[in-house]
Parts: structure tokens; C-alpha cells; sequence
């Protein structure tokens, strides 16, 4: 997640110091990247829009105590992830489907049958692969809320178990559990695409 | 962890697995039931498949977040910022 600064101190120190122009650099450079983020996490262009500029004007307000722990751009996402969760959690909570339709069934003595057919995917760079990732998209989309979440910050916004965690509100055990069952919900989503391509 | 494992075991256990997080004895307890398990060997193959799409999802560069923030948007944040101050 690299930042277009290739010196980070002098940079940090001009926009500690209030100078318009770093600002301004900061913002173009980075709003699109961080629209991004709040987007996948809220799925809707204006809350993302909303979270983005909250999270700008913290970060503003918070640049004082930062003193380059963290790279600038690594501060920023974080900020804009607890925005997002934030006004993800103030939205009107939507009933959750149940996701255990979508675990591995067993026989009674905890063993399965043979597989079938193994995953057939698409080369890169052809057409299928392109449907394919937007069908990984809509998969994602059908799991529920406190699942997709877990989900993305872990795997695509990189957060670790910890962080996770805190930015959640929940115990680092219940983000393993929740990330390992969204896993296995959305390999069972993608499962009948990928093996339907070999027929 | 039991000396042999049932293929629910192996799902209990396959993150801790992918993220090397058992101890030697488990690991091998584990491995060796994928040597015997045809199932299991594709449920991993599959699983691990699963992570690396949902990555690649949003990286694709035909996927939904755009490159560049709306101009409004820059310019809302902008604005908004010296009246904090």
C-alpha cells in the first residue's frame, strides 16, 4: 500500500504544520484509494462518499499525535476502515440469512465421500476470468453482513486478527471463527460455477 | 488434536493449518490425513483457491472502485477542512 511520497518526514511535517498545498496533495492522492475501501465495506457510493470525508477531516484533526508510526497512507486506510464501520454499524441492521446452509455436510462419522470434479479456472486475462470476478463479487455480496465484513477486512483490507477485532468490537476468536466460516460459505457459492466449467 | 482425524476435524482445523499456526505434531497429524483423504485434498485446494479470488476481486482492474476520487468529493473534503481548524 505504498504512498506517492517518497519522504515521508518532510511531508508529515508540512501538513502538521497546516500547509494547504500538502493537504490538497494528500487528498487528490489518496480519495480514490480510500473511496475504494469505504465502498467495498458499505457497498453504497454515498455512504462511502459520507465515510471518506469523516475520515479526512479526523485524520486533519488527528495529525498532531500521528508521528509516523505507521506509513501515512497505512494511517489513513485504518481511519477510513473505522468510518466505514462506523456508519455501517449506525445503519438500520438488515435480518441475516443463516449461513450454515453453506458449511460442508458430513456423514455421521465425520468423513465424506469422494470428490468430485476438481476446480476448473479460467486462464487470466481471458473473458471467463473477468466473469469470474465479478461473479466472486456477487458471491461475496450473499453472505451476511457480520460474515462479509470479517471477510473483507482480513482478507482484501489486510487487517490482522487483531485489528480486526478492534475495529469490530468483538474477541480475536470470533474473527477467526466468523473469517473461517465465510471462507467456507463463499467456496460453497463459487463451487457449482467453477465446477460447471468443465462440463 | 486426536492421532487421526475426521474430514470435520480437518475443516475445524484448516485455517490454524494455512496460517502454519500448529505445533508439529498436529501439522503431521493433519498432513497425513490429506495423504489419505481425496476430499480433503480438494476442499484445501478449493478453500485456498477461494482466498486468493476474493483478493484478486478487488484488485481486478475492471472491478468496481474507481482510480480516482470524484472531483466533488475532493473538493468537498477540501473545503470542509480550514473550518475545522
Amino acid at each position: 500500500m505504498g504512498l506517492a511520497f517518497e519522504d515521508e518526514k518532510p511531508f508529515l511535517d508540512r501538513l502538521r504544520q497546516g500547509d494547504p498545498i500538502a493537504y490538497e496533495k494528500l487528498v487528490r492522492s489518496q480519495a480514490g484509494r480510500l473511496l475504494a475501501v469505504a465502498q467495498r465495506i458499505l457497498r453504497s457510493e454515498e455512504d462511502a462518499r459520507d465515510a471518506v470525508q469523516e475520515a479526512f477531516l479526523h485524520a486533519y484533526e488527528a495529525l498532531e499525535g500521528f508521528h509516523g508510526e505507521a506509513r501515512l497512507s497505512t494511517w489513513l486506510h485504518r481511519i477510513v476502515v473505522n468510518a466505514a464501520l462506523m456508519r455501517l454499524r449506525s445503519r438500520r441492521r438488515r435480518r441475516e440469512e443463516p449461513l450454515e446452509p453453506l458449511l460442508p455436510c458430513f456423514r455421521e462419522d465425520g468423513h465424506r465421500a469422494d470428490p468430485g470434479p476438481a476446480w476448473a479456472l479460467p486462464p487470466e486475462a481471458h473473458v471467463e476470468q473477468r466473469e469470474l470476478m465479478a461473479r466472486v463479487r456477487e458471491a461475496l455480496d450473499r453472505l451476511p453482513e457480520s460474515y462479509r465484513t470479517v471477510l473483507l477486512l482480513r482478507d482484501i483490507e489486510e487487517l490482522d486478527t487483531e485489528e480486526t477485532a478492534l475495529a469490530l468490537g468483538i474477541k480475536p476468536d470470533a474473527v477467526k471463527t466468523r473469517l473461517h466460516r465465510a471462507r467456507q460459505a463463499l467456496r460453497s457459492l463459487l463451487d457449482p460455477h467453477l465446477r460447471e466449467a468443465l462440463t | 488434536m486426536s492421532r487421526t482425524l475426521t474430514c470435520r476435524d480437518f475443516i475445524e482445523f484448516l485455517d490454524a493449518y494455512l496460517e502454519e499456526e500448529l505445533p508439529a505434531d498436529e501439522r503431521e497429524v493433519f498432513e497425513s490425513h490429506l495423504s489419505i483423504c481425496p476430499w480433503c485434498v480438494d476442499y484445501l485446494a478449493s478453500y485456498r483457491e477461494t482466498i486468493r479470488l476474493g483478493k484478486a476481486a478487488f484488485t481486478d482492474p475492471d472491478g468496481p472502485p474507481p482510480a480516482d476520487a470524484p472531483p466533488e468529493l475532493v473538493r468537498a473534503i477540501l473545503e470542509a477542512l480550514p473550518a475545522r481548524r
